[in-house]
């Protein structure tokens, strides 16, 4: 249900494009935390206020927390099914639900030349009619099971998500199976999809975050790199794409030696393993290899001048501003002094984009950064909305923020409180089964060891000041930045101008879209 | 031993007329054990222990929001909210984010038109340390205002305003919507953001005065659930809420009743592509009969793919490109909206939304004399199964929840009773809240159209 009609909440985690991507920075993966209630006992035994409740507060100074809670890992079970398809199974008791991600390995990174929306085109046929079913039967069939089933993909792999009462695991796991198994690809279904794919671009020109974030990534790669262009792809590849090109890309990925089902819930393996066998068993090994990550452009092949793009929107009272440069890999060795890093400048309330933006500028309601990790490098970049007559001074105040990392030394306490941010909120992350696959998804798609997961938390506070300083002066030289500013030019190209920030150009939606 | 949720129905738990008879385990497991006490000061205290991770949840629910303010005077209860993260007496300004924020927390806040909730989620090791920020600034945060912080954060408040609704696509809808439903002297009139000008007027005065009004903490309940130990919990809260001081809880607000008595029409423009037209009606408070109902025919009319609308307005006679419906419950009155985005058309903004009405109201038209088939009410109550138990996944909104249900209800553990609800409707109720409350002579339909390039 919406409460967008009532509710206004202190913008801390969502509802803001950046902020959305900075919760997925870096290997965000753990140990699942169990305390035990013994090791809590011996906590509030050292309470110091325990002799008296009667005894007034002191408040002359903060409580101190006690020790953290002790970790535990969750098990993960694996099992590959005699076609190749790999099972990994985690398994969760405490709430009647089951959590089902099929994880196809290939995403938008393995979209041809000239097709760039393929794999997002191809995901969205799914549902559209499989197994003999309609849309609108395959539809009803999931709603009578009260699950959802979802299809998305990434630039790096295409996930299927089943979510469902474990009682009714059984009457859906059928309909997941006929989507990723026989999915009918029929011509009319193909262009209904189409057009709602065609009208969804559209609709990007209104909302002008994602306009910026779409511009940025296509002056920081280009037009040639598949980052370059949204997942979703252009409307010029959106046009072109055939039944042929989605029976082909289909043929070629979703096959069941590139995949994995990951489950996570309420069974056990021995109910789940024959159901998968009876599902997924007819699904094809296939022999194709996965595409390989696409190479990054180097580092410095950046023209050594900061660019500052200017996209027209009249009468917009607010400037979306969007910076960065190419960033990182999921696979990088300095991810956990990237998460801290980022933590720092903009992840977080507290961080030094948020608190100088906001709070002392009044200039935006939220700044903020983030490192998009791919298989590839995936861009950094800092952003917000700001007020349009103060365009100027802010894009002033992210450039100083990012400036100061880069050339001074984090204080050691501001250090620490962004570790433990990191590492002691963790065990929230795995709160729900959706939120546990979550984390345990990316080491099938990324390739990476369960030593990445069990050693997050130890990783994070290893991180130190110089580990800090060194990813701020790999990844924040603000002299090769691109900046995008979507904004009422008529009111801020001149102040922008006048700035000297950096080389100013003005373009059009449709540069950076098509 | 961690502690499940999914106890069997224990002692206690409100008798609930179970029609869905399939669902029953279901219900029955949605037992939360809980301990409610009410301090000498009067603050209502709400307990739920639940090891699952060893994290806490502090959810702090003050009874007062937009519906407290006046006509000149709105937006208010919001802008507070704000100023409730400026520091106390013993907490400087920003700290309540920097101590959280060390321990592996963060705090957050939500203003609605009758509630202000305070919430964060901490390691459990951390339980005091949100309890002192929360009971400082409950009885020592005119100590630390300045007229200096409300300027300031009078203009972030302004900066919302500018992000999520002026600048968002179609968000200028959302501030008029309840203008258009709710009388001027209804309480629920103006948007709970409020209006710039009303922002710009609002004083320090005012704020002194707004605090010592509602933010009492016998106007208040606290909900803690997750990795606690409910005797242990007590002594805490009782600890650092002893020296937050009684003051008189606030009178009542009086509603005044709500009818439309004729079709409002209104056409805004925004900087969009594509037409979207809103239809609303008033519908009865949380709770209330036909709430429930109401809200299983938004499921009817616009959850998946086989829903009447969305197979009507995307597949069948595809005028849409999305299509949605939702019963938005409030304490003292709900609203069921119906909005529909149109395809690109080579026809007038005007005349696309005239044949969308057009077929929303045929499909409206046929469940008012026929109700909806049994696998529709099958389809939607499983839905709402699966959302339900997913609300209660998290210690957050477990916590959430249980304010809400004892605010509204007196009984935190209602659950099952509110699943209940949908569990006992047949499928002519759902007829005949449709007929009763979504009469098409008698609502709100405001469109919003490109503008002129």
């Amino acid at each position: 249900m919406s409460t967008r009609l009532s509710s206004h909440a202190r913008a801390v985690a969502c509802g803001f494009a950046l902020c959305a991507v900075s919760a997925g920075v870096g290997v965000r993966a753990g140990a699942l935390a169990k305390a035990t209630p013994r090791a809590m006992a011996e906590q509030i035994a050292v309470a110091p206020y325990a002799a008296s409740a009667r005894q007034a507060p002191d408040r002359s100074r903060p409580p101190v927390p006690g020790p953290v809670p002790s970790l535990t890992l969750p098990p993960i079970e694996r099992r590959t099914l005699p076609n190749g398809l790999a099972v990994w199974l985690i398994e969760r008791h405490d709430v009647p639900i089951v959590d089902v991600t099929v994880i196809i390995r290939a995403g938008a990174d393995a979209d041809p030349a000239g097709r760039d929306g393929l794999a997002s085109f191809t995901a969205a046929m799914l549902d559209e009619g499989a197994g003999g079913r309609d849309a609108v039967a395959l539809a009803d069939a999931a709603a009578r099971a009260g699950a959802t089933i979802t299809a998305d993909a990434t630039f790096d792999a295409t996930t299927v998500h089943l979510h469902v009462l474990a009682s009714r695991l059984d009457a859906a796991l059928p309909i997941l199976a006929d989507e990723i198994l026989r999915p009918g690809f029929a011509p009319d279904a193909i262009e209904r999809v189409r057009q709602d794919r065609l009208t969804g671009l559209l609709q990007t020109r209104d909302n002008s975050a994602a306009l910026a974030e779409a511009a940025l990534s296509r002056f920081i790669f280009g037009a040639a790199h598949r980052y370059g262009t949204p997942i979703a792809g252009t409307r010029a590849a959106t046009t072109a794409i055939t039944a042929p090109d989605l029976r082909r890309f289909y043929g070629a990925h979703y096959r069941a030696g590139l995949a994995t089902v990951l489950v996570a819930g309420d069974v056990t393996a021995s109910t789940l393993v024959p159901e998968l066998e009876r599902a997924f068993g007819a699904w094809a090994r296939g022999t194709a290899a996965r595409s390989p990550a696409p190479a990054a452009p180097s580092r410095t092949s950046a023209p050594a001048t900061r660019r500052i793009y200017l996209i027209d929107a009249p009468g917009a009272s607010q400037s979306q501003i969007r910076m960065g440069a190419m960033g990182a890999a999921r696979r990088a060795p300095d991810a956990a002094a990237i998460d801290v890093l980022n933590t720092i400048l903009g992840g977080p309330f507290t961080s030094r984009l948020n608190q100088n933006l906001r709070e002392a500028h009044g200039y935006a309601y939220r700044a903020s950064s983030a490192f998009v990790m791919r298989r590839g490098a995936g861009p950094f970049e800092a952003g917000g909305a700001v007020k349009g007559d103060k365009t100027a001074e802010a894009l002033g105040e992210f450039f100083k923020e990012i400036d100061r990392l880069h050339d001074a030394a984090v204080p050691a306490e501001e250090l620490a409180r962004a570790r433990n941010m990191e590492a002691l909120s963790f065990p929230a992350a795995f709160e729900t089964t959706a939120g546990l696959s979550s984390q345990v998804a990316p080491l099938a798609i990324y390739d990476l060891p369960e030593s990445r997961l069990r050693d997050y938390v130890a990783s994070i506070e290893a991180v130190s000041a110089d580990d800090v300083q060194a990813a701020a002066r790999r990844y924040l030289d603000s002299s090769r930045f691109v900046t995008v500013v979507v904004g009422d030019l008529a009111r801020i190209e001149a102040p922008i101008r006048a700035a000297h920030l950096g080389d100013v150009q003005v373009v059009t939606a449709d540069d950076v879209l098509n | 031993m961690p502690k499940r949720w999914t106890l069997a129905a224990a002692a206690g738990v409100l008798a609930v007329a179970i029609v869905h008879a399939q669902s029953a385990p279901l219900v029955a497991s949605l037992s939360v054990p809980y301990t409610r006490f009410t301090l000498p000061n009067g603050l209502t205290v709400i307990l739920q222990e639940d090891h699952r991770v060893p994290q806490v949840a502090i959810d702090l629910a003050y009874h007062v929001g937009s519906a407290r303010e006046t006509p000149g005077h709105t937006g208010f209860a919001h802008l507070f909210e704000h100023l409730m993260f400026d520091g106390s007496a013993h907490v400087k300004k920003g700290e309540i984010d920097t101590l959280l924020n060390a321990a592996g927390g963060a705090a957050h806040a939500v203003t609605t038109e009758e509630e202000t909730t305070y919430y964060e989620q901490v390691p459990s090791n951390a339980l005091d340390l949100a309890l002192f920020l929360e009971s400082d600034r409950m009885q020592y945060l005119l100590d630390a205002l300045t007229p200096a912080v409300v300027d300031a954060e009078r203009e972030i408040v302004k900066n919302e305003l500018q992000q999520s609704y002026l600048n968002a696509p179609y968000g200028k809808a959302y501030l008029r919507i309840t203008e258009l439903l709710y009388p001027p002297s209804h309480p629920y009139h103006w948007p709970v953001v409020g209006y710039i000008d009303d922002l710009s007027a609002a004083t320090y005065a005012d704020v002194v005065t707004f605090f010592k009004t509602y933010y009492t903490p016998s106007n208040a309940t606290l909900v803690i659930a997750g990795d606690i130990e409910p005797a242990d919990a007590r002594r805490r809260v009782e600890h650092w809420f002893s020296d937050v001081t009684a003051r008189p809880r606030p009178a009542p607000i009086v509603f005044p009743p709500v009818a439309l008595t004729r079709v409002t029409r209104e056409t805004l423009t925004d900087r969009v592509n594509l037409p979207r037209i809103f239809l609303c009606w008033p519908t009865p408070a949380r709770f209330a009969p036909g709430d429930a109902a109401l809200d299983v025919l938004a499921h009817v009319l616009a959850d998946g793919k086989g829903s009447r609308l969305y197979k009507r307005l995307v597949y069948d006679d595809p005028l849409a490109q999305e299509v949605s419906a939702s019963e938005n419950p409030s304490p003292h009155g709900s609203i069921f909206l119906i909005d529909v985005t149109a395809r690109p058309s080579s026809a007038s903004p005007a005349d696309v939304l005239a044949r969308i009405v057009a077929a929303v109201d045929r499909e409206l038209d046929a469940l008012r004399t026929t109700p909806p088939t049994a696998d529709e009410l099958e389809r939607a109550r499983s839905g709402i199964e699966t959302t339900f138990v997913d609300g209660m996944q998290t210690i957050a909104g477990k916590a959430r929840q249980m304010n809400a249900y004892e605010s509204l209800t007196g009984h935190p553990d209602y659950f099952a009773a509110d699943l209940g609800r949908y569990e006992a409707l047949q499928a002519d109720d759902v007829r005949a809240a449709l007929d009763q409350w979504l009469p098409r002579d008698r609502r709100v339909e405001l469109s919003i159209v490109p503008e002129a390039k």
